[in-house]
């Protein structure tokens, strides 16, 4: 029995109806992560603790206690602090940072019965869209192009050790982190889905902040219904975070349909780019059709701002990463370099040897764009397009009730094509960073494979709060896409 | 704006990350890159216009102004890549 290509769905209820233990999931995907260990998806591992949940599940089903995730075991992004185990959000700043507590995300999938099969790799402090910026090296695709080449993929980022770890069935869901595309980007480039929700859903207690204002949580999984299953235990109001909303989570599993009847998709005309393959855009329209067959009435839309929004992100995010990355000072957790002798010589010794590169990068661009003289040039400047951006969204949503677009403008790119460009790199962002500038819940879910043999994903962004007609109108793609393709088992 | 290595320094010593002159001279071309790239922002028209602090309209909660935490310092001494007597130890500051 081959446990570890089922859903999230398929073994909860399995499981509940005693069709296998929730030890032998366990064990399934243990070994799983054992034998991917060429993939360099996680950071840690930690089968006890996946195995120790499966027997309290196994317990819990003898005593009719079953909560609602018993018998699942997850992957965390290693950007989630899990009490005494290493959380380092990929950086050597944070090499053996054991926290004494548990974020509230993981927290509460712990709560719900989860167990941990480990934690994932990651870009550094969650910089980056290849996974190339981590300091435990790359996290390599399970995908592979057709071309017999065998050259090594990027499974995307920040949250690329999450979508390889699915991808490559280590994981039957796993937490991702999106900041401006670090959820669904992966989610596309591996062939599985992912949902950023509206910024305030889940808690940002205890998951290392890189831009506050737009860090949210979000589950990645094989399919969409799974997506809701683990969102609906990740997100609630949480007192900790100033911004999490105080408002009950929907009952988004239950809720969940693809009839699309009487909505209407808004296609926003500036999301069609130059340089996007051809087969992304015929992926688009095909996803068009795929909605008005569920029933929904496609509608042209402008969001005119848009080409403005990875400029406006690359400021805001630098800024904000800046600001919360200050505390990496060699003080009160992780790497400490003395330096010549003075304390201020020991924090810049401390950081020259800890933060890589891009993330350097982009603090120093952050403490630029904060500095006195170029605030209201850039930052303010900034904040207001973001406005702006903000403002597109209400007024399309006047039109429409939800918005398709690619999720990239690629597929997986292959490790060290895009490295020594920035630029070229924040560009894999494009469709993704202004629902993010606008706090919107969106998602991405496979479509197709493209010339090469690689995953294609598309992208739909929601009003805010309506996860639900996000999930549904994702759920409307799956049923027609059929994809059921999986990377061929090279490792 | 562009920015030269006397800047780049000037920033890096405000972000308190150590740089040698070749990472500085490397930085320069990178950092007016990304610049020149931000700055096509300036066309775009926003007067009038209300620079964005929340980006889901919320209101910031009161709290009752009571203990909820703490007694806990051996905790938070235990990641300390130095800690003394109880305390986070650093290098001497007053000679």
């Amino acid at each position: 029995m081959t446990l570890t290509t089922k859903t999230i769905a398929e073994l909860r209820d399995g499981f509940r109806d005693g069709e296998f233990t929730a030890r032998e999931i366990a064990e399934g995907f243990n070994a799983a992560v054992v034998a991917g260990r060429a993939l360099n998806a996680w950071t840690v591992e930690t089968p006890e603790l996946a195995l120790a949940a499966a027997d309290a599940a196994d317990a819990a089903r003898s005593a009719n206690a079953i909560l609602p995730l018993s018998g699942i075991p997850l992957g965390i992004k290693d950007l989630f602090a899990t009490e005494g185990v290493d959380s380092t959000a990929g950086s050597n700043i944070l090499k053996g940072f054991k926290p004494p507590y548990e974020s509230t995300v993981s927290g509460k999938l712990r709560d719900a019965g989860a167990g941990m099969l480990g934690k994932l790799n990651m870009d550094e402090f969650a910089m980056g869209s290849s996974n190339e910026t981590s300091a435990y090296g790359p996290v390599i695709s399970p995908w592979q192009r057709n071309d017999g080449g065998n050259a090594a993929l990027t499974p995307g980022g920040s949250s690329g050790g999450s979508a390889a770890a699915v991808a490559a069935g280590m994981a039957p869901g796993v937490t991702g982190t999106d900041t401006g595309g670090s959820i669904r980007q992966p989610a596309a480039f591996v062939g599985i889905s992912g949902i950023k929700p509206t910024y305030g859903r889940c808690s940002r207690w205890g998951i290392v902040a890189f831009a506050s204002s737009l860090d949210q949580a979000g589950p990645m999984a094989r399919n969409v219904r799974d997506c809701a299953i683990m969102l609906e235990v990740m997100s609630g109001f949480d007192p900790k975070d100033s911004t999490s909303l105080d408002l009950p989570v929907p009952k988004w599993e239950a809720g969940i349909s693809s009839n699309l009847k009487g909505k209407r998709v808004g296609i926003p005309t500036e999301y069609r780019i130059d340089g996007v393959p051809a087969e992304i855009d015929a992926l688009w329209e095909q996803g068009v059709e795929w909605l008005r067959d569920a029933g929904a009435e496609p509608v042209k839309i402008s969001l005119p701002h848009t080409k403005y929004a990875l400029p406006t992100y690359y400021i805001i995010a630098p800024a904000e990463a800046s600001s919360n990355l200050a505390r990496y000072d060699g003080v009160r957790y992780g790497l400490r370099e003395m330096g010549a002798k003075s304390l201020d010589d020991m924090y810049a010794a401390t950081r020259a040897a800890g933060f890589g590169e891009e993330v350097k990068r982009r603090i120093m661009i952050g403490t630029y764009v904060l500095s006195a003289g170029y605030y209201d040039a850039y930052f303010t400047k900034a904040q207001k397009v973001r406005t702006l951006i903000k403002r597109d969204f209400a007024l399309a949503f006047e039109q429409c009730d939800i918005i398709l677009t690619p999720t990239a403008p690629s597929a997986a790119f292959g490790l060290n094509e895009k490295m020594s460009d920035p630029l070229a790199m924040y560009l894999n962002d494009v469709f993704a960073v202004p629902a993010s500038l606008a706090g919107l819940p969106a998602m991405s879910v496979p479509g197709g494979l493209d010339s090469q043999g690689l995953p294609l994903g598309l992208h739909l962004i929601g009003r805010e709060l309506d996860e639900q007609g996000v999930l549904n109108a994702a759920l409307a793609i799956e049923e027609r896409a059929g994809f059921t393709a999986r990377a061929e088992k090279w490792w | 704006m562009s920015v030269n290595a006397d800047q780049v320094r000037h920033v890096a010593k405000l972000a308190r990350i150590a740089m040698s002159d070749a990472e500085v001279d490397a930085l320069v071309p990178e950092f007016n890159n990304i610049l020149g790239w931000v700055e096509q922002l300036a066309e775009v028209d926003t007067e009038g216009v209300e620079p964005l602090t929340a980006v889901i309209d919320l209101k910031l909660r009161l709290r009752d102004d009571v203990v909820n935490d703490g007694d806990c310092r051996d905790a938070v001494l235990k990641n300390a890549p130095d800690a003394q007597h109880g305390f986070f130890a650093v290098p001497k500051v007053i000679e």
